[in-house]
């Protein structure tokens, strides 16, 4: 069905994973350039360079928190877009993730005091950390999440529509609380250090050759994240064609019609909370074993809305959406930090004291605000609505229809 | 006794700057059925601007707090006009986030005019407290009582007996058929915004009930008075001062007796109590206390 994507004769096709070779053929070639750009993403690069984009370390470092971003992303949208299920607990499961991973694959923290029965030195532990492999925190972190998502699932469950996020909004809160209390997890106020990225022995966080080829820690970072953001992305969209996915999708459209088919409420609600809390303890996990340092206070209400933010602004129930949303969030700090230079934009951002209107960071949360504010008027379906009409309008060049 | 006696009175100011602060979100509500999560930003851009006047260009407090008034109603049209006129029809939940990225851009405005440093409002209650029958009592916590109670009875009478009160409770039982019948429906939600803006605008000088100054993390309070309408029912002006009350008082014992019987639930417990208690009642009911009851129909 050359030229007509839309056209579908069979509900194999309807559902299948690309709906032509079309997309295919640029799915691979964007796979391949992505590919190609991060194994050249280090300042002495022995590949050649593709004009204007190579990648300095400063770059794939957002690539790499871009990829990982992603995943969670995917996460809330199952929840969000697939479910219809708003959540504003995201910043929750994400911490929940992060902390258990740094629990488990992190450093134990002892310090000798006195023993105030005896006056002899004791060891007290201050940190608990078990230097496990990452085989073990990763799916561990995603689990725990789950678990908790599956114990709020009940309260989520029972209240809909605004409640529903202000029940999530508490989760929040209390998950901030908690994790400010557990010092002996989490170290308090200040944080603790994080896992060690490594599996079996292959240390992900360190600069080294990987198969004859010298790459740094970014570099191998990313491609892990690539790996994994393939397969949770892969596993995302099969469930979104599958049985589960068109349950979750008529529960959003409409939940007590849903019912009446005799689609279990519950059971697809507690399922969607469930992935994708799992999604977002992976996410957490990774995203801060990269930044080697976890506080209790970043698990806050804006991250979440971050979060919201991705999927709205790349495009909701869509999982390139989601992906797109998490690459353009994370690199907004950046574009807003070459905005500053240009002409016109500098009189409004300061790049130093007492010029400009706002400084950087005003300026990208303002804009950001701004954001979602203009998606969700103007283009309620995203990153990805404006692609499908870009798409739309070339396929009809040079008619308008 | 008396501590447990104080701490109820404390609980009851603390009640009471909920109880402003929760019914702009239910009179937002209630005509438009969008949940504003502006409130924040609006109680510290207002509370910034009494602080701009009455200390930086050492005015009256009273005056200063009027101007602020003012200064509160035009940021409340304003923003209603330019931001939430245009999505009138657009989901619920899109119009939600959207008052979220309306929080962020004022949290940044108040940012950048006042700095990130704790500021007083100059309000005239001082540390001063006057002591009844062996109970101290804050004079700051007295005028928050007495504001609260002056405000929401003035409401009371503005919705029942004024024109646009009328219009506002027309609207708010079906804009549609109040729009048929020649109501202003577009004025109806800028009056209440303007509202809304307003009381966030006076709470933010009881905040901090103990010291009466105000800085930018202040603003996370407002979030606190979102459990309080939940509980009160997302509709109920009646249902919000009485959850104010329960939330205020439950607050404040735990603060008060949590280091003494259960320390292990940590410091600043107290600040999530109100979302636990929101927990609980949604569990029970999932309306909130006396919401109404959505009936669907497929």
């Amino acid at each position: 069905m050359r030229g007509r994507p839309n056209l579908v004769a069979e509900y194999r096709s309807d559902a299948a994973i690309f709906r032509s070779n079309v997309q295919r053929f640029w799915f691979v070639l964007l796979l391949v350039v992505v590919f190609y750009l991060a194994l050249q993403g280090r300042p002495d690069s022995p590949l050649p360079q593709l004009g204007p984009l190579h990648l300095g370390r400063d770059w794939m470092i957002l690539a790499v928190t871009a990829v990982f971003a992603s995943i969670g992303a995917i996460g809330l949208n199952i929840v969000t877009g697939y479910a219809g299920q708003v959540s504003l607990g995201h910043a929750f499961f994400l911490g929940l993730g992060a902390f258990t991973a740094a629990v488990l694959g992190g450093v134990e923290e002892v310090r000798m005091v006195p023993d105030l029965a005896t006056g002899e030195m004791v060891e007290k532990t201050l940190l608990v950390g078990y230097g496990l492999d990452m085989i073990v925190w990763l799916p561990a972190a995603g689990l725990l999440a789950a678990l908790c998502g599956l114990i709020v699932a009940p309260i989520a469950t029972r209240v809909r529509g605004l409640y529903l996020a202000f029940v999530t909004l508490g989760l929040v809160f209390l998950g901030t609380h908690v994790f400010k209390t557990a010092k002996g997890y989490t170290g308090g106020t200040n944080g603790r250090p994080t896992a060690e990225v490594r599996l079996w022995s292959f240390r992900f966080d360190q600069d080294g050759e990987v198969f004859g080829f010298f790459m740094t820690k970014e570099q191998k970072l990313f491609f892990l994240g690539l790996v994994l953001l393939l397969v949770l992305g892969l596993a995302a969209k099969n469930l979104a064609r599958s049985k589960v996915g068109r349950a979750m999708a008529a529960v959003r459209d409409r939940d007590i019609a849903a019912e009446i088919m005799g689609i279990p409420l519950t059971r697809y609600k507690t399922l969607a909370f469930v992935i994708s809390s799992f999604y977002a303890g992976i996410a957490g996990a990774l995203l801060w074993s990269v930044i080697t340092r976890v506080q209790p206070g970043e698990f806050n209400l804006l991250l979440s809305v971050e979060f919201i933010a991705m999927i709205l602004i790349g495009g909701v129930a869509t999982v390139s959406g989601s992906v797109m949303g998490a690459c353009f969030i994370v690199f907004l700090p950046k574009v807003v930090e070459w905005l500053a230079g240009v002409p016109l934009f500098d009189l409004v951002i300061s790049t130093g004291v007492g010029e400009g209107v706002f400084d950087i960071f005003q300026f990208e949360r303002i804009l950001f605000g701004l954001l979602i504010v203009l998606f969700l008027i103007f283009e309620p379906l995203g990153l990805y609505g404006i692609w499908i009409r870009i798409r739309n309008y070339w396929k009809a060049y040079p008619f308008s229809y | 006794m008396n501590e447990f006696v104080k701490a109820l009175f404390d609980g009851l100011s603390l009640a009471a700057v909920y109880a402003l602060i929760a019914l702009g979100f239910v009179i937002i509500y209630k005509s438009m059925q969008v949940l504003s999560f502006a409130q924040p930003g609006l109680l510290l851009i207002g509370g910034f601007w009494v602080v701009e006047f009455s200390m930086r260009r050492d005015i009256n407090f009273f005056l200063a707090v009027a101007i602020a008034v003012v200064f509160a109603t035009v940021t409340g049209l304003v923003i209603e006009r330019l931001a939430l006129r245009p999505m009138v029809g657009k989901p619920v939940f899109a119009v939600a986030i959207m008052t979220i990225g309306i929080d962020v851009v004022l949290r940044i405005w108040a940012l950048d005019l006042f700095g990130d440093t704790l500021q007083s409002t100059g309000d005239p209650w001082g540390i001063g407290t006057s002591t009844v029958g062996g109970i101290v009592l804050g004079h700051r916590r007295i005028a928050a009582i007495v504001v609260a109670a002056v405000l929401v009875v003035a409401l009371l009478v503005f919705f029942r007996y004024t024109r646009i009160g009328l219009a506002m409770r027309a609207t708010a039982f079906d804009q549609e058929v109040a729009l048929t019948q020649g109501v202003s429906v577009a004025r109806v939600f800028a009056v209440s915004w303007a509202i809304a803006a307003v009381l966030a605008a006076i709470a933010a000088l009881f905040v901090n009930l103990n010291t009466g100054s105000l800085s930018p993390n202040d603003a996370a309070f407002a979030l606190r008075a979102l459990p309080v309408v939940v509980i009160g029912g997302l509709d109920s002006i009646g249902g919000a001062l009485v959850a104010a009350v329960i939330v205020g008082i439950a607050e404040q014992l735990t603060s008060v007796y949590s280091p003494q019987y259960f320390d292990w639930v940590g410091a600043g417990f107290a600040q999530v109590v109100p979302y636990l208690v929101m927990f609980i009642v949604l569990l029970v009911r999932p309306y909130g206390l006396f919401g109404t009851k959505e009936v669907e129909r497929v």
